[in-house]
């Protein structure tokens, strides 16, 4: 079995399908996380092993950040 | 990365990731290798990672950390720590804090519960844009560089497309010159790079950076865009890199919104002197309550 840790959620998985399959599989986007194993940060082909421990960070930002956008004028 | 075909062990990565953004400051015109940079830093992947390439790229940078003062103080304490932390590691990565409550006498949200109706993200948006556009001004820095990727990007077009709004698309780009003595050039060295690409940067060379999201971004607009476009990014690879690199080519070739409605006509705030569209105050001298 793998685990998969997101946002103090875990879920226990069948080992041997890639990263990516383990996101979907789990009801999240492949597009709005990075995979970790051991530490180390893995990509989407790799084929997940029994045993393994990955952990999902989310890389989605955003709110105030993006109001620099309306740019034009540094107050409207 | 699906989007390039790509993929690259952490070594090459960060070498891919580096030639990528001098290749964009360079071909976009941001800023030279002589002139002062100012980067805003938030403690956030994208900033922390920004600060760190034009660093090693040798470009003449200094932080600029706004504290808002958000959550009660304590998410802004951990992201002003993460900036020091990040400063502290690095030879040369000098930067500036603006405590916004010690400066105007209010925290953001403290203006957010007493101007009902108004967003705190908008609020803390237009707070940042002054005091970047201020700081940068002031100190005669030849321009403001911000962590915005392509996620970014791509979210605000498509808010602007689905508003039509021209004015703001007759504006977005990688780079926005200084079209009024008080207004910084500004210049965004990751707009190619997707949300993911910058994450990995800042997790391969060890950053770190506030995971957490800002506690008022819970709901915001802007992230639901993001979700949506990575939806269509996971059915179709490059989608949302082709959404908006052919915006920016496609409005370059054929002169979209350049019609009259679409420029901007700066005067100068009463108070503050900083370039602004409205008649007397900028929304942010309004917002203060100055006069």
């Amino acid at each position: 079995m793998i685990k998969l840790v997101y946002r103090g959620k875990e879920w226990e998985l069948k080992a041997g399908m890639t990263a990516r399959a383990a996101i979907k599989k789990v009801g999240l986007d492949p597009e709005s996380v990075l995979v970790v194993r051991d530490g180390q940060l893995v990509t989407d082909d790799t084929i997940l092993k029994d045993g393994d421990e990955v952990r999902l960070i989310a890389v989605i930002s955003g709110g105030a950040q993006n109001c620099f956008h309306f740019e034009g004028c540094p107050g409207r | 990365m699906r989007q390039h075909r790509l993929a690259l062990c952490g070594e090459h990565f960060t070498e891919w990731f580096i030639s990528r953004t001098q290749r964009a400051i360079e071909r976009y015109g941001m800023f030279g290798p002589e002139d002062r940079v100012l980067v805003a830093v938030s403690g956030g992947k994208d900033s922390l990672a920004l600060w760190d390439v034009l660093l090693r790229l040798g470009y003449d940078v200094e932080g600029l950390y706004i504290n808002l003062a958000i959550a009660d103080q304590q998410y802004s304490e951990e992201s002003k720590a993460r900036v020091e932390q990040f400063a502290s590691e690095r030879s040369g990565a000098d930067f500036q804090i603006v405590d916004v409550k010690k400066t105007y006498g209010k925290s953001v949200l403290e203006l957010a519960r007493e101007r009902r109706g108004r967003e705190v993200c908008s609020l803390c948006g237009l707070v940042k844009r002054h005091i970047m556009n201020r700081v940068a001004c002031e100190r005669g820095f030849a321009a403001l560089a911000t962590g915005h990727n392509l996620d970014d990007e791509a979210a605000v077009l498509f808010q602007n497309v689905l508003r039509w709004q021209t004015g703001y698309l007759a504006r977005q780009a990688p780079v926005l010159p200084s079209t009024h003595p008080r207004l910084a050039r500004k210049a965004k060295p990751f707009f190619r790079f997707y949300e993911r690409e910058t994450a990995a940067y800042a997790l391969l060379q060890g950053t770190d950076y506030i995971y957490e999201e800002c506690p008022h971004s819970k709901g915001a607009t802007t992230i639901l865009y993001k979700e949506l476009l990575n939806r269509l990014e996971t059915r179709s690879r490059g989608a949302k890199q082709q959404f908006y690199l052919s915006f920016l080519k496609t409005r370059r070739e054929e002169g979209l919104f350049s019609g009259p409605r679409e420029k901007l006509d700066l005067g100068e705030c009463e108070n503050c002197g900083q370039p602004t569209t409205a008649p007397a105050l900028c929304a942010f001298c309004r917002l203060w309550g100055m006069s």
